[in-house]
């Protein structure tokens, strides 16, 4: 079937709430507005004001507040507008979600799942296009997910809803209206590993979320070129199925990782680090990264475009890791 | 009204187990001082001394099904919500037989047992837990309460007014026990606040909300009885600010600067333990032998608390990766789940994701 990253996410939402009772949804303008990004239009007059729950502008509290009720048997999904939105929720994610656990002893798990859009291209200053699910990747205690297909828009929701600890999932805000077609029973998917999108033998391709069309667009383009990529979508950044790429790797021999984060401590950094540590001695040229140059994402469309990750610098990465053309 | 400003108690034997309470707390934390001074115990430590009244009157009024949620000076809370005293202070001596296998330690005790939440030593970190464990029985249509306990100095976070907020919007079934102290650590209330009178923030979030004497655990244990019979039955959340004070610095760090010895002395005169004795004993409902009994259960506890905690076990460090993922059924490890490449790994694997 034919169907949208946006569709796809609300079917994943409608699909829980009627499989499992304790699932709820909760967030800023979730209900009655439809959804910030449109996710869960509808859902409030399918299930009602109790389990659409719009709450305040509040984002520690309700984070909290769906900590709590996790913790009192509820498998509650929380919405933050934007990742730059949800370090107002530091303190709950980190200090209670990713660790009451373990200060416990094993005794209190927190299933919740916060749901958030992540990432830039749309014009809209730094305080909304800000990528930071890598530091959210560096926290032990949370789990890490950032669906990039239309399968796994569907499909992460459900297996997050299983696991009995915090995930965050990251919706990149760029890939709401990407449209395909879907398996009808397209359902739960694995969280645990890496998918290869695409297979080549020139060289390894590391991506993940919103940068994954960008980078598959820079291996098709690449291929004209002679330049066969292999296209990893990383689709978990913690835990990091490192061990798909160190596998890719050791038959291409050269890497370039793709992140629209900043380049210092980023994932890509963790992931370069991997690549050494793990594959050092069949490297025949040295990790490339291309990642946002390191400023606050500027709103004037030339120079956020310049700012970011682009099929050019991909490509251009790409070249320099086969050597071709410099 | 029942209040320790009359002579005696109208109920001498509820009375007694009472001070009993108190007693328990007051002599598991001069132990506990005691303990980190011999360097038994360390990390961060702070006793609860002169504000017994507050805990003890307050847990009496909850059922067994009800959630208590509790701050960084929570070891009278745990004691009395059922929490051994030997897994109290195993858990500071850093043992495996500690409530939270040695990775809590003194601010953060946990027992699913008794639904005690913690143990948080953010500053109104509990708050929003407390509002979510409240939101989780009103949607399962469970006739619980949520007590959540935090000092004065929590009132200056946001999240103590989000969580106003969302738990009086929502009517939602929680008791939010103000444990005013007076000082945030070394702040004094005055010098934090633009308005001191806590009961009237909470009040203006269209929560119903008293000024209690926290000194005088009878006046505490009548006020949390109608705000807990109030909230279960339906009627929304409610707040008391419990006026108390601490005898003791606010750590074992802390050199008490900011406060005169005059005003401590003065305060101590309010001791919320010879309150109550003393009201009892001069009502001729405390006969000395009962005291002396009292005094020597309460101090054979400790001293088998002590024991428990000093023949404890250390957690072995190849446990150390438990319980930061849960464990999965599917392959037996400790939260392993992760497949392979997550490079090094310590304990049973859930450390290294």
């Amino acid at each position: 079937m034919k169907t949208t990253y946006r569709e796809a996410m609300r079917a994943a939402l409608r699909d829980a709430m009627q499989r499992d009772d304790r699932v709820f949804l909760m967030g800023e303008d979730v209900g009655r507005y439809g959804g910030s990004f449109a996710v869960s239009l509808g859902l409030l007059e399918e299930f009602g004001p109790e389990r659409i729950r719009d709450t305040p502008l509040s984002e520690s509290g309700f984070v909290g507040a769906g900590i709590g009720s996790a913790l009192g048997g509820m498998r509650p999904v929380v919405e933050i507008m934007t990742v730059n939105f949800s370090l107002l929720a530091l303190d709950q994610i980190i200090n209670n979600a990713a660790t009451l656990l373990h200060m416990s002893g094993g005794q209190f798990n927190v299933p919740i799942v916060i749901r958030m859009t992540t990432g830039a291209g749309r014009q809209l200053g730094a305080q909304h296009s800000h990528s930071l699910e890598g530091w959210y990747a560096h926290i032990p205690g949370l789990r890490i997910l950032a669906p990039a297909t239309l399968a796994d828009a569907r499909g992460m929701l459900w297996t997050a809803l299983q696991d009995p600890d915090p995930v965050l999932i990251f919706e990149h805000g760029s890939l709401y209206n990407v449209a395909g077609e879907l398996d009808d029973d397209a359902g739960a998917v694995d969280i645990d590993k890496a998918a290869v999108l695409r297979h080549g033998d020139g060289l390894t391709l590391v991506t993940y979320g919103g940068t994954l069309p960008m980078v598959l667009e820079a291996a098709n383009r690449l291929a004209g070129e002679d330049i066969d990529a292999d296209v990893i979508d990383l689709r978990t950044l913690r835990p990091l199925d490192a061990h798909t790429v160190v596998d890719s790797v050791a038959r291409t021999h050269r890497a370039v990782v793709v992140d629209e984060g900043w380049r210092s401590g980023s994932i890509s950094a963790e992931i370069a680090a991997r690549i050494c540590e793990q594959a050092f001695f069949d490297l025949d040229a040295p990790v490339e990264r291309v990642c946002s140059l390191e400023v606050p994402v500027p709103y004037a469309k030339h120079l956020e475009q310049a700012a970011l990750p682009s099929v050019e610098r991909v490509m251009a990465a790409a070249r320099r890791a086969v050597g071709a053309n410099g | 009204m029942t209040s320790l400003k009359k002579q005696g108690v109208a109920d001498a034997e509820h009375a007694l187990h009472l001070l009993r309470q108190m007693l328990r707390v007051r002599r598991l934390e001069e132990k506990c001082i005691e303990l980190y001074s011999a360097a038994k115990i360390r990390g961060f430590l702070h006793v609860y001394i002169g504000e017994e009244a507050v805990a003890a009157g307050v847990m009496e009024t909850l059922a067994p099904g009800d959630a208590v949620v509790a701050t960084y000076r929570e070891h009278g809370h745990a004691l009395l919500r059922g929490v051994s005293a030997g897994a109290i202070l195993a858990e500071m001596y850093g043992h495996a037989e500690g409530c939270c296998r040695g990775r809590g330690g003194s601010m953060h005790l946990f027992d699913a047992a008794t639904r005690f939440y913690g143990g948080n030593a953010i500053v109104a970190g509990g708050l929003p837990l407390a509002v979510g464990l409240a939101l989780a029985d009103r949607m399962a249509g469970r006739q619980r309460v949520t007590v959540c306990f935090f000092g004065e100095g929590a009132v200056a976070e946001g999240e103590f007014h989000e969580s106003m907020n969302l738990a009086a919007l929502w009517q939602l079934p929680v008791l939010f026990c103000c444990e005013n102290n007076l000082y945030a650590m070394g702040t004094a209330l005055g010098r934090s606040e633009s308005q001191t009178d806590i009961a009237l923030k909470a009040a203006g979030y269209e929560i119903p909300a008293w000024a209690v004497d926290g000194m005088d655990v009878l006046a505490v244990e009548e006020a949390a009885r109608r705000a807990v019979e109030a909230v279960r039955s339906g009627g929304g959340p409610h707040f008391l600010e419990l006026r108390t004070y601490r005898f003791r610095a606010h750590s074992m760090f802390d050199p008490e600067l900011y406060r005169e010895k005059s005003e401590v002395a003065q305060w101590m005169e309010r001791d919320p333990i010879s309150l109550l004795q003393g009201s009892m004993q001069a009502a001729g409902q405390l006969a000395e032998k009962d005291w002396t009994d009292l005094q020597a259960d309460v101090a054979a506890e400790i001293s088998t608390a002590v024991g428990f905690a000093e023949n404890g076990t250390l957690e072995p460090v190849s446990e150390l990766g438990r319980f930061v993922y849960s464990d999965r059924p599917d392959d037996g490890s400790a939260g392993s789940g992760g497949g392979p490449g997550h490079g090094e790994t310590t304990g049973k694997g859930g450390a290294a994701r």
